[in-house]
Parts: structure tokens; C-alpha cells; sequence
């Protein structure tokens, strides 16, 4: 399972930093989101990983429970990463309408004034 | 004093949604409303200072749940300092916005303000390391908003690349975050410390990897040179006043530097020893240079100002990344400096290119020119810290700092020569456009208007002259006053440098 989990966490990554080097919109937007996925399922194994054990403390019977902080992280983080993924894809959108031009990179500063600010 | 510890997170935090929800349609009342709340955020930042000068650690547990379980906000000599320093900051900033009509041009500038700085002031309180993720995204996202404000394409696109940047500076930061917790199984700073300390030796291969990761993220925040590249055209291509504020957000990543490498990983920490001595402080070079270099050869004023905060950064990286106690005092010194000095900058920037563009050409002499040039002229010493402001003075104490270090012939020369490249950057910027104008013939102009001379002023203009020369008045003060300046610095970086203190009153209450 450990392996299983590493890897992907690997692949994702990989996966995502390729993308946002492709610097369009949306391969950007998308290679943010699976970067965020492999964090979120990084966050997740950092409290070691556990099959079928609850995350909490059961007093009835001497249960192995998993460490619940990671989960509440993973939470903050899914929540705070959605956020950002609306407000990017607003933003490119925003930059994509008013450009016609979906790259990230600015372009060059042009010579000579006449340009807006 | 008990809940005001929380209160500069609350209050803007109540304002900012009231502003959003009920006074939408209510340009006057949003204004008042967000003045006042920023004046509210000055007091109480001034009245936790004034408890904290005499070295006491005081800690807020949301929920009364005591600390390595609850999260704690704590605030000591470093935490109220630089609430004071944010304050004091926004508040000029938001009148320059007001007077200047720069938040009638998009919607919700005062709402994001306010939570830019609730985000800005959590950072700054809390004693947590995930909260601290937490209040950077909400401080970003505000900051996102407030970039593209008022839109226009080249903002846009400066906007996207702004956001995608740090968005990786947040995934980096829950890497680092992830790794720490998976090494000590915990997240409190102070307990970080306790943990990290007792950690054995030969186990810290996955605590240095975090630790690194953690110190690459702040270097993103105060733009160290290799991960610097956004800055330039963020806050160049950001409404002026916004960049002004955004000043204090490079400091947010030297502050954080500044708390977790002398608290949780300090220098005598057997763990992480060595791991920021050997880089951080040829980096905090590189970046001074290529600050000055940018500053030289930019040409357009918001360029040379964002270049401006770049050279800043640099000097105070080098005193930071020394971590001696003298070096830090000089680095709190220079930090308040360098903010109000590069928001001044920017503000007067503001000024100039609201009156003949952003570009550093040449050009007819402007409507008050004469108080706009001095306020310049004013800026410019400041940020290339010449005498008689306190730049100079920061500079200095950095200098004397780095006496007796292995590398201090090398830090002189850099620091030395960097000034002086920004001081030519700014007298080739200042006077291209303030002297030169006046040479130039006039049938060369444009006569189809009326000269910009006989236009009287758009409108009254006074509220953004106040805004700029009270930025001013901060750095003369600071200056005047340079003695009980430093001896709170001095008294902040010895706090800083025992936080034997620190930890037991955050985790004092669960040893009983």
C-alpha cells in the first residue's frame, strides 16, 4: 500500500509540474489541480497509513485508531485549494477574454510610450 | 487584554463582509467604514505593543484549548512590532486610495483590503505553522483580488502569472508542512521546537528535506533572487496603492523566516545546523545586486520601484541570514524602514503616473510639480538609504553588524555598491522626468490641448499628499527617534534569540 500511495503521489506531481510548464491556461489550471490532489494525498499518508481504524479514540474497546489531525489539514487544505482553483480559472478567464491569448508568460515590454498603464 | 489579542484578525474579519453585504451601493460609507477600521487596527496594534515592549509572551487559545492541541495566537516583542509597522502602513495607503480615486475603479477594493490585512495580521499572530499556511491564503487571495483591480490586459495577464506562481508556493508550503508533521506529529511552533530539539541526529534526513522546503517557500514570499522573477512585474503592473500595501507582504516571508529558523530550527540546533548559512546568504546577495541592476535600467517608474523593494530585501536577507543577535536587531531596524520607504515610493510613483504616464521619459512639467519632485527626491534617499533619513542608518547598523563575519568584505562591497547603483538609478529616473521637461521645445508638444500647466487639478488633491507626506513623517520619526528604534529592536532580536520564554508560556499552561 505504501508503495502504492508513493507512487502516486509521485506520478501527480509529475504529472502536474509538466503541465504548468506547458504555461497555457488551462493546462496550467489543470496541472495546479493535480498538484494539489497529490498534496492532499500526501497530507493525508503523513499521519501513517491505516486500513479500517477510525479517527478517533474509541473508548469501548481497545481499537488501533489513525491520527485524526492529518484529516482535518487534508480538509482545510481541499477547501482552501478549491478556492484558489475558482479565483485562477476566474483570473485566466479574465486575462484570456481581454488578450485573446491564453499563455501565462508576459509578453515583452514594449519600446516607447503610447501604451496603457 | 485577554481577547484583544485576537482582535486584530476579528475586526477586520467582521468589517470586510459588512462592507461586502450591506454597504455594496455605499461608496462613502464603505470608506468610512474602512478608515475607521483601520485606524481601530492601529490602536490595538499599538496597545498590544505597548504590552508587549516589556517582554511578556502573551497567548491567545481559541476554544480554551491549551496549546499543542488548540491553536494558539501569540504575540511577543517580533508579532506586535510588526502589527504596529502594518498598521501604520495601511493607513496611509488607504486614504492615497481614497483621495486618489483608486477605489472607484473595480468593485470591493475596501472589503479586500480588509481582509488583505486580516490575513497580514493572522500571519503575523498565529503560533502555528498550518495557520500560518491559512492566513497566507487568505492574505493571497485578498492580494489576487486586489492586483487585477480595476483590470486592464496587461494587469490581467501580470495577475495570472501572480496567482499560478504562489499557488505553487502554497502546494511547496503543504509539502513542507506534511513533512514536518509526518517527522515530529506536530505543527505548533513551540512544540516544533521541543520536538525538533530531542529529535536524534542520525534521524533528520526527512526534517531537513521539510525544512529546506519551508525555507524555499519564504524565500518565494521576500523574493529571494532565484524565485524573485515574480515580483517585478506583479507589482509593477498592480495598482499603485496596492503595491504600496503590498510592501509589507515581502516582510511577511522575512518575518517568518525571522521566526521559524530562531525558533524551531535554530543555530544551535544540532538537526538543521548549517542549512541556511550556506546559501541563504550568497542568495541575499545576488538579490541586492540584481535589485540595483533593475533599478537602473527600468523604464517605467512602477518597474523601478518594484526593483526598488527587490534591492530592500536583498540588505535584509544578508542581516537576516547572518542569525546573530546583532544582525537581527539591525535587519527589525531596516525592515520598518525599508516598508515605509517603499511604499513611499510607490504612492509617489502613483502621483507621477497619474499625471503623465508610467513611463520614465522626458515630459512637460506637471501640475504641482514642485511638491511631487521633492516627495520623489525624498523617496529615493530612503530607499537607497542616504543620509539624513533612516535608511542610512539601517544600512549602517547592518554594516556594523557584519563586522568580524567571514564574509563581510564581501557583504560591504555589495551593499555598498548596490546603493550607489540605485542611487544613480534614481537621480537618471528623477531627473529624466522632473528636469528634463523643461528643456524641451514646445512646438514639439502637443497643442491641441491646453498645456497641462494651465489645467487646474482633476480634483482637490490634498488627501494624497497628506497620505504620502505622512509616510514620510513615519520615516523621519523613525529616524528622530532612531535610539528607543533600535533599543526595541535590540531588546526584540535578544527576545527572538532565547525562545526558552516563548516556549514555555505557549505550552506553560499544559505542563501544570
Amino acid at each position: 500500500m505504501e508503495l502504492l500511495v508513493a507512487s502516486a503521489v509521485g506520478i501527480l506531481t509529475a504529472a502536474g509540474i509538466y503541465l504548468i510548464l506547458r504555461r497555457r491556461s488551462f493546462p496550467v489550471i489543470l496541472g495546479l489541480s493535480l498538484l494539489t490532489y497529490a498534496v492532499n494525498v500526501f497530507l493525508f499518508a503523513t499521519g501513517r497509513l491505516a486500513t479500517a481504524a477510525p479517527p478517533i479514540l474509541n473508548k469501548y474497546e481497545e481499537a488501533v485508531y489513525t491520527d485524526p489531525l492529518p484529516q482535518a489539514l487534508v480538509l482545510t487544505a481541499i477547501v482552501i485549494s478549491f478556492g484558489m482553483t475558482a479565483v485562477v480559472v476566474m483570473i485566466a478567464l479574465g486575462a484570456y477574454l481581454s488578450s485573446r491569448d491564453d499563455r501565462t508568460a508576459m509578453p515583452a515590454e514594449a519600446e516607447g510610450a503610447g501604451e496603457d498603464a | 487584554m485577554n481577547h484583544l489579542l485576537i482582535a486584530p484578525v476579528v475586526l477586520p474579519a467582521l468589517v470586510a463582509p459588512f462592507i461586502i453585504m450591506v454597504l455594496r451601493h455605499h461608496l462613502d460609507l464603505q470608506r468610512i467604514f474602512s478608515v475607521a477600521s483601520t485606524v481601530l487596527l492601529a490602536g490595538i496594534a499599538l496597545t498590544l505593543a505597548a504590552h508587549a515592549a516589556d517582554g511578556t509572551v502573551y497567548v491567545y487559545e481559541l476554544g480554551n484549548w491549551p496549546a499543542p492541541f488548540g491553536i494558539v495566537l501569540v504575540a511577543d516583542r517580533l508579532s506586535a512590532m510588526m502589527l504596529v509597522l502594518t498598521s501604520v502602513l495601511a493607513l496611509p495607503v488607504v486614504l492615497y486610495a481614497i483621495g486618489s480615486g483608486w477605489d472607484t475603479r473595480g468593485s470591493n477594493f475596501h472589503a479586500l483590503f480588509q481582509f488583505q490585512l486580516m490575513g497580514i495580521m493572522g500571519a503575523f499572530l498565529t503560533g502555528d505553522a498550518f495557520n500560518l499556511f491559512v492566513f497566507f491564503e487568505v492574505l493571497l487571495i485578498a492580494s489576487y483580488g486586489l492586483m487585477i483591480h480595476s483590470g486592464g490586459t496587461r494587469r490581467f495577464q501580470a495577475g495570472v502569472q501572480y496567482v499560478v506562481f504562489n499557488l505553487l508556493g502554497s502546494t511547496l508550503f503543504l509539502f513542507a508542512l506534511g513533512t514536518l508533521y509526518s517527522v515530529t506529529g506536530t505543527l505548533n511552533m513551540a512544540d516544533l521546537a521541543v520536538k525538533v530539539a530531542q529529535l536524534p541526529a542520525e534521524d533528520t534526513a526527512l526534517l531537513r528535506a521539510g525544512a529546506v522546503m519551508l525555507l524555499l517557500v519564504f524565500a518565494i514570499k521576500a523574493a529571494l533572487l532565484p524565485l524573485h522573477f515574480w515580483l517585478p512585474s506583479a507589482y509593477a503592473n498592480a495598482p499603485m496603492p496596492v503595491a504600496a500595501l503590498f510592501a509589507i507582504m515581502t516582510k511577511v516571508g522575512a518575518y517568518a523566516i525571522l521566526r521559524m529558523y530562531t525558533l524551531v530550527f535554530g543555530p544551535e540546533v544540532a538537526a538543521t545546523a548549517g542549512l541556511t548559512e550556506s546559501w541563504l546568504l550568497p542568495a541575499a546577495l545576488l538579490t541586492l545586486a540584481a535589485g540595483a541592476i533593475g533599478v537602473l535600467g527600468s523604464k517605467k517608474l512602477g518597474r523601478l520601484a518594484a526593483f526598488g523593494v527587490v534591492t530592500s530585501m536583498g540588505t535584509l536577507l544578508i542581516a537576516i541570514s547572518l542569525f546573530t543577535q546583532t544582525a537581527t536587531a539591525a535587519a527589525l531596524y531596516y525592515l520598518v524602514h525599508s516598508t515605509l520607504a517603499a511604499a513611499l515610493l510607490f504612492l509617489v510613483a502613483d502621483l507621477v503616473i497619474e499625471r503623465q504616464g508610467p513611463w520614465i521619459l522626458p515630459q512637460l512639467p506637471m501640475p504641482q510639480t514642485g511638491l511631487i519632485s521633492a516627495l520623489f527626491f525624498a523617496a529615493a534617499i530612503a530607499l537607497a538609504g542616504m543620509p539624513p533619513l533612516s535608511g542610512f542608518l539601517g544600512k549602517l547598523l547592518v554594516l556594523d553588524a557584519t563586522r568580524g563575519t567571514g564574509l563581510a568584505a564581501w557583504i560591504w562591497a555589495v551593499i555598498l555598491s548596490g546603493s550607489l547603483i540605485t542611487i544613480i538609478g534614481m537621480a537618471r529616473a528623477g531627473s529624466l522626468l522632473f528636469w528634463k521637461g523643461h528643456g524641451l521645445p514646445l512646438e514639439n508638444l502637443d497643442t491641441s490641448e491646453e498645456p497641462p500647466l494651465e489645467q487646474p487639478p482633476a480634483r482637490p488633491a490634498s488627501l494624497p499628499f497628506a497620505a504620502c507626506f505622512s509616510l514620510l513623517a513615519g520615516l523621519v520619526g523613525l529616524t528622530v527617534f532612531a535610539g528607543p528604534a533600535t533599543r526595541y529592536a535590540e531588546a526584540t532580536a535578544a527576545q527572538l534569540f532565547a525562545p526558552a520564554a516563548y516556549i514555555e508560556t505557549v505550552l506553560g499552561k499544559e505542563a501544570e
